[in-house]
């Protein structure tokens, strides 16, 4: 789910490098051979990524007092509590931090050939099977010794997720929030409206909201990732929170009459989407909500309670509850939250500074001082006292902490490239067609496309 | 590139030989040091920057790479990438048909209103200049602007179009963008908007520079403004139509980027392109160099033989004369 408001698009390098002064010819021949330097050593960075192995516990290398920092956290707000983050850890440690902050989206594009260049010391990312694949390729450091010292701080959940699968620690988390259904308090008060437990009393309520002239559900997929989460909490509902981590990793076939299943739910809910979602964006949804036209919305509190606050609506009106229970079985005992932290990159220069930093990230002070310039994430530490958590907030962690199992959403408990690319072309054709036989091409479709995306993973 | 080569032994050079003979000993060892450098290094930077990677991406094709590990963890699988468009991957086809739509509407509809805006200013109508500038103008702004313009127009809650038509409360409102019937032609119009104002000034340039006494000579013989442009300005105007032609296949067959802008990346229903496709598979946090590069070779081959075939026999017909 990546992510949060974009709004810098990246001017094409050429126009960059193309306004300057006039050039002789010695500068461009000069150029030229800079040039093919440039190549050869970018090839040798490739070559040579595998070499820089070697020491996790001590001497990583003598960077000294500095430790560089990549950021993605490019927008206003989580720029800004980041920067506090990072104030606060120089002062607790006494290190120099340089932080370089790049456009979230340029940041993710570039992750690869960041990670295999020369990348910072410590970078953001996520938790989960992204960390997961990084650590399989080698190129992040274990961080089994800066765990000893902060485990004791986070919940057996929250060490799952920044283990890779060999069982080693490669993540420091910051922060989670919960996909929730949103609602306004005043339109439930004025409709007399109840929060729903189960899926009949959900549908019922969406029917009397479409009764009263309000759409039911504001909704949009235009960014490609937020009807995912429609799919993901159906599945978990549906079929469980295992299988919806074996459908993720393919070890479960799309073509699973427990898929069809989850589909044709959707089915039942389509009437009550907010219609047009392929060309909307979530913002755009999110001011629906706002505006009391929709009544409820399904997606994570980074997104609509940030976008109230971004649109200065304030969150006082603003309220969710936990999707409704649909199979008994599982009842509401999973949801998606995804988490966001730190990874330590395997060619960091210095790697005793870094680990130093992330053992002060890791604790429930420095969430907190990040969270002050936050209104919608919640901390992971379970000591940690935010005294600036809103109502929003609070709830919140009350529900993550009331689930059994917290999913991370489904491209990053999948191929992150096939859940963005491939799953959700096909929820755009489920959107525009649903009916059983666009159900049954898709997911044929979907199984095929899976074989070999999960060939040799 | 090629006509240049063939083109200069021909059987006419035996009376050049003997003015060559005599001019080589006045190119100094230093001159010839220097040719040597002058043609080496572009051709060295052709090979590096142009041939190199294109022959890297035909390689790469027949692979299976995620771009992480070293090179090692290329694995050559065949022609599988190529069988997986072909037959699996539920966005190839639209894509190629996409692509083939847009190359008809610039062949068939911007560029001719290109030419047409062309013609017209061309005769000197009042404020031609203004024109001019407007019709151009697209051409001059920045994709981010572009992308803002048309969003403003297009927004299905907010946007112009839908409140002149009335469309713009939640039941009724036009999806312009989002509905795959819609959006790739809502798309062109944008790109129409701006490849005809790129044409047009081309096209300009080209009639500023036909001589006057030929229109002269056609009104004296009673030629109207209709059989004067299509029997004594288009043929003359011939190697401008060409560059026109080339402009509009390449500008058609590379569309991207106004692609992009609209849906910031993703790849929507109803507008998958092939060069959308390759950058969906080639950037992002898992990737798929080896399928990305076999959708890119898809594309080079759809760029490269078209303009190949027709740039042989323009020239063949240029030199036969």
């Amino acid at each position: 789910m990546d992510e949060i408001r974009t709004t810098a698009h990246d001017v094409p390098d050429a126009a960059r490098h193309s306004v300057g002064t006039p050039i002789g010819r010695r500068t461009v021949l000069k150029g030229f051979a800079a040039f093919a330097g440039a190549g050869v050593l970018a090839a040798c960075g490739v070559s040579g990524s595998k070499s820089s192995g070697g020491g996790s516990g001590g001497g990583g290398g003598g960077g000294g007092t500095t430790v560089t920092f990549g950021s993605n956290y490019s927008d206003p707000a989580p720029k800004k509590a980041f920067g506090a983050l990072v104030e606060a850890g120089q002062k607790s440690t006494g290190l120099t931090v340089k932080v370089n902050t790049t456009d979230h989206n340029t940041f993710q594009n570039n992750i690869n050939s960041y990670l295999q260049g020369s990348p910072d010391d410590l970078f953001t990312w996520f938790a989960g099977y992204r960390v997961a694949t990084f650590a399989k390729a080698g190129l992040l450091e274990t961080l089994d010794d800066v765990w000893d010292k902060i485990g004791s701080g986070f919940n057996d959940a929250t060490k799952a997720l920044s283990k890779g699968p060999d069982g080693h620690y490669y993540l420091v988390p910051i922060y989670n929030y919960p996909w929730v259904t949103f609602y306004n308090k005043s339109t439930f008060e004025k409709g007399g409206y109840e929060v729903p437990t189960t899926w009949d009393q959900m549908i019922a309520l969406a029917k009397k909201m479409k009764s009263d002239g309000l759409i039911p559900f504001a909704f949009a997929q235009k960014d490609g990732w937020p009807a995912l989460g429609t799919f993901d909490i159906l599945n978990m509902r549906i079929n469980g929170y295992q299988f919806h981590q074996d459908l993720c990793q393919h070890k479960e076939a799309w073509t699973d009459p427990k898929v069809t299943a989850v589909f044709d739910q959707w089915r039942e809910l389509m009437p009550y989407l907010q219609s047009g979602s392929t060309g909307r964006i979530w913002q755009d949804a999110a001011k629906t909500l706002e505006s009391k036209k929709a009544g409820m919305m399904f997606q994570g509190t980074n997104q609509v309670a940030a976008q109230y606050v971004t649109d200065g609506k304030g969150l006082d009106d603003l309220d969710f509850f936990v999707y409704p229970e649909i199979n008994p079985q599982w009842g509401q005992d999973s949801m998606d939250a995804p988490t966001d932290g730190f990874c330590l990159s395997k060619k960091a220069k210095n790697v005793d500074g870094a680990k130093k930093l992330l053992e002060y990230i890791g604790t429930g002070e420095a969430e907190a001082t990040y969270l002050q310039y936050d209104q919608w994430d919640v901390a992971l530490a379970t000591d940690a006292s935010v005294p600036t958590y809103n109502a929003i907030q609070k709830k919140s962690v009350e529900a993550i902490g009331k689930t059994k199992n917290i999913a991370q959403f489904l491209d990053r408990d999948s191929d992150g490239g096939f859940a963005d690319n491939t799953v959700a072309a096909a929820i755009d054709k489920f959107i525009e067609d649903p009916t059983p036989g666009t159900i049954k091409s898709i997911q044929s479709s979907l199984e095929a496309q899976a074989k070999t995306v999960f060939a040799n993973s | 590139m090629s006509a240049e080569v063939k083109a200069t032994p021909t059987p006419a050079a035996a009376p050049a030989t003997k003015r060559r003979r005599r001019r080589i000993p006045v190119l100094s060892r230093r001159d010839r040091v220097l040719v040597l450098i002058m043609v080496a290094v572009p051709l060295l930077a052709d090979l590096m920057f142009v041939w190199g990677p294109a022959i890297a991406t035909v390689g790469l094709s027949f692979a299976d790479w995620d771009n992480l590990g070293g090179l090692g963890n290329i694995h050559y699988t065949g022609v599988d990438n190529y069988r997986f468009a072909a037959t699996v991957d539920p966005q190839f086809w639209p894509a190629v048909l996409h692509n083939v739509i847009w190359l008809l509407v610039f062949i068939g509809i911007a560029s001719p209103l290109g030419m047409l805006f062309a013609v017209i200013i061309d005769r000197n109508i009042k404020g031609s200049r203004i024109y001019q500038s407007v019709l151009f103008l697209p051409v001059m702004l920045s994709l981010a602007l572009i992308g803002i313009i048309w969003e403003l127009i297009y927004s299905p809650n907010y946007g112009l179009l839908n409140t002149l038509l009335g469309h713009t409360s939640d039941s009724n409102s036009i999806d312009w963008l989002g509905n795959p019937h819609l959006n790739l032609w809502a798309v062109l119009v944008e790109a129409s908007w701006r490849q005809a104002g790129y044409v047009m000034v081309l096209y300009l340039a080209g009639l500023k520079a036909v001589d006057p006494s030929l229109r002269e000579a056609a009104a004296l013989d009673g030629a109207g403004p209709w059989s004067t442009f299509w029997r004594v300005v288009f043929p003359v105007m011939r190697p401008f139509n060409i560059v026109v032609l080339v402009v509009t296949v390449i500008e058609s067959l590379r569309a991207y980027d106004l692609i992009y802008i609209t849906t910031k990346g993703t790849v929507l229903p109803g507008l998958e392109l092939l060069s959308m496709l390759v950058t969906q598979y080639i950037l992002g946090q898992t990737q798929r160099i080896g399928y990305g590069s076999a959708l890119a070779v898809v594309l080079l081959a759809v760029s490269v033989v078209p303009i190949t075939i027709f740039l042989r026999n323009a020239f063949r017909r240029e030199d036969a004369r």
